[in-house]
């Protein structure tokens, strides 16, 4: 079997009595599409604040493209193909959509010193940049402020900044978030395609989503995951249904 | 109107009025002119960390003296023909702008990558009272250092040379001057424009965004800082060899104050707004000076008016009403 993408062993985080992350494991693997799902408040912000390079555990080890990443901060690992979006779109809102964009195409390419040529007039970023425009259907929004952007427009926008950087593995924080039911659908149609691209860990609250897309899901409750597996076993696991599924009906 | 015929607008009628005083023989006018270039100069600075960078700075006076002390140290071994120092080798004071430039600009580009690294490390108010801090300890390393003069500060006799040039000429001087502004004005456009400058105002925005791509925020603000100071340093080297004197004044909070003031009443984050703030500032202190010596008073209700009414300042203003026309 081919060696995962990212893997983390063993990762833990207290905060003081609260153990917010307790001995995860899990991998992603080349062309999958690995959901995590948990309740609120099981610790799902802090593991992906862990990937991500923002928060250092205290235990355990993550490794990424080959390597021990765990020492490396968010900027290291984005340069090593760790492309994220963010729960809240965290985009620049007095640039144009594109410019954002180009902005993740730059910073793959690690060229923000540079002082003289216009940025804008770098061809080879700003085609980097239009491509992943195109693909996530914002090409006719390009030169817009992207204050002026809806809500779902800066969801579509958040992907694009993570393709421009022509990433090895995506972390996308549910970017369903505040999507209706057919933005949804389509956000669900593009996650579908992009996995042979890059394997994307995926934490998401729209159910329909993550049993539609994911080849693995992993559930996190307390801070520990308590199942893995394709979603047929998930939905038949009694103790995920206990701990979290069952919660909806109760 | 677009900013950059407003720009055009304010350097060319910089560059008037000091061609018309010295037609006139108005040699006081052209040295108001001059003071405005400089003024302007060491605004340009701080523009970059406070509008492009979004770093509040009320250090910058520490850069502004350091750049002043620059000169006043270099011409004043010059001046009395003794050696900076002598061992382990030997440097000679200079009178030479160029050399005094180069060096006022390498030594306050210095002190910001001390500075700014130290309070980079720090946000908000912090960031305000570490800068503030720093600015403070040259103040009173300043007054209390009496080789150079102490809190009598220094007096340099004669404006240093530039090759070619009569700098005691005050259109000469002016002209110096006013390439420099050009010159600096030219870079931070150009830089304002390149990748630096669209990840630095981009770190200023969503710090966590420009990580996640994989730049360093710290990095690009340091930078951001260091070329702040260099350009307020080579202000100061400037001021001083305008006022042929230097002093611990330089280094003191009220001036990173009236710098910060030049930027806000021009527009914060325009191009050419110190150019226009330092104008205006200029002008009220010389015509409001003359009606009252609280004319500060004045100053301290329009700076209201700017920050509660007129957020783009000057620039931002006159800008964004034409914007309205069309």
């Amino acid at each position: 079997m081919t060696e995962p993408v990212l893997s983390v062993r063993g990762l833990g985080k207290s905060f003081g009595a609260l153990k917010a992350t307790d001995g995860v494991s899990l991998d992603l693997r080349p062309g999958e599409i690995h959901a995590l799902i948990g309740p609120n408040g099981a610790g799902k912000s802090t593991l992906i604040g862990q990937i991500a390079g923002g928060i250092r555990p205290d235990r355990g080890e993550i490794r990424f493209a080959g390597r021990d990443v765990t020492g490396l901060g968010t900027a290291a690992r984005a340069r090593l193909g760790l492309g994220r979006t963010f729960q809240i779109s965290a985009l620049a809102m007095e640039h144009s959509v594109l410019q954002n964009v180009v902005l993740g195409a730059l910073g793959a390419r690690g060229r923000a010193m540079r002082f003289w040529r216009p940025v804008m007039g770098d061809a080879i970023l700003v085609k980097a940049a239009e491509d992943a425009l195109e693909r996530v259907g914002l090409s006719d929004h390009a030169a817009m402020r992207t204050a002026e952007l809806s809500h779902g427009q800066r969801r579509q926008l958040e992907v694009a900044v993570a393709l421009a950087l022509k990433p090895g593995a995506f972390l996308m924080d549910e970017p369903m978030a505040g999507l209706g039911a057919e933005g949804s659908l389509r956000m669900t149609a593009f996650l579908d395609g992009l996995r042979a691209e890059a394997p994307i860990l995926l934490v998401e609250h729209d159910m329909d989503a993550v049993f539609a897309l994911a080849d693995r899901i992993s559930v996190l409750v307390y801070g520990r995951i308590i199942a893995t597996g394709t979603a047929e076993e998930i939905r038949a696991s009694r103790e995920v249904r206990e701990a979290y599924l069952g919660e909806e009906d109760a | 109107m677009r900013e950059r015929h407003i720009n055009a607008i304010l350097l060319g009628g910089l560059l008037l009025t000091a061609l018309a005083a010295w037609g006139l023989d108005q040699p006081f006018t052209i040295t108001l002119a001059t003071k405005v270039a400089i003024l302007a100069l060491a605004g340009v600075g701080l523009n970059i960390t406070l509008g492009l960078g979004g770093m509040i700075s009320l250090g910058h006076a520490a850069f502004f003296g350091i750049g002043g002390y620059a000169m006043g140290i270099l011409a004043s071994h010059a001046q009395s023909y003794t050696p900076l120092m002598e061992a382990p080798f030997l440097i000679e004071g200079t009178k030479s702008m160029p050399v005094i430039w180069l060096v006022a600009v390498a030594a306050s580009a210095l002190a910001a990558l001390v500075i700014g690294a130290l309070s980079l490390r720090t946000t908000g108010a912090y960031f305000i009272m570490v800068t503030l801090a720093f600015g403070q300890m040259l103040y009173y390393f300043a007054i209390s250092w009496p080789a150079y003069g102490g809190e009598d500060g220094l007096s340099i006799y004669v404006r240093n040379g530039f090759p070619g040039l009569n700098t005691l000429d005050p259109i000469q001087f002016f002209g110096l001057c006013f390439v420099l502004l050009c010159l600096v004005l030219l870079f931070v456009a150009r830089f304002s424009r390149a990748p630096f400058g669209l990840a630095l105002t981009a770190a200023r925005q969503v710090p966590a965004r420009v990580e996640a791509v994989g730049l360093s925020p710290y990095r690009l603000q340091l930078a951001a800082f260091v070329l702040s100071g260099a350009i307020t340093g080579l202000a100061g080297a400037l001021f001083a060899d305008l006022n042929r004197f230097v002093s611990p004044a330089m280094f003191s909070w009220q001036t990173s104050g009236e710098i910060m003031v030049f930027v806000i009443l021009g527009g914060v984050a325009r191009l050419c707004g110190p150019v226009a703030g330092a104008a205006l500032f200029i002008l009220l202190e010389h015509w409001l000076g003359a009606l009252s010596e609280f004319w500060h008073i004045y100053l301290g209700a329009l700076l209201l008016i700017v920050v509660l009414f007129a957020r783009g300042g000057l620039i931002g203003q006159i800008a964004a009403k034409e914007a309205a026309h069309d």
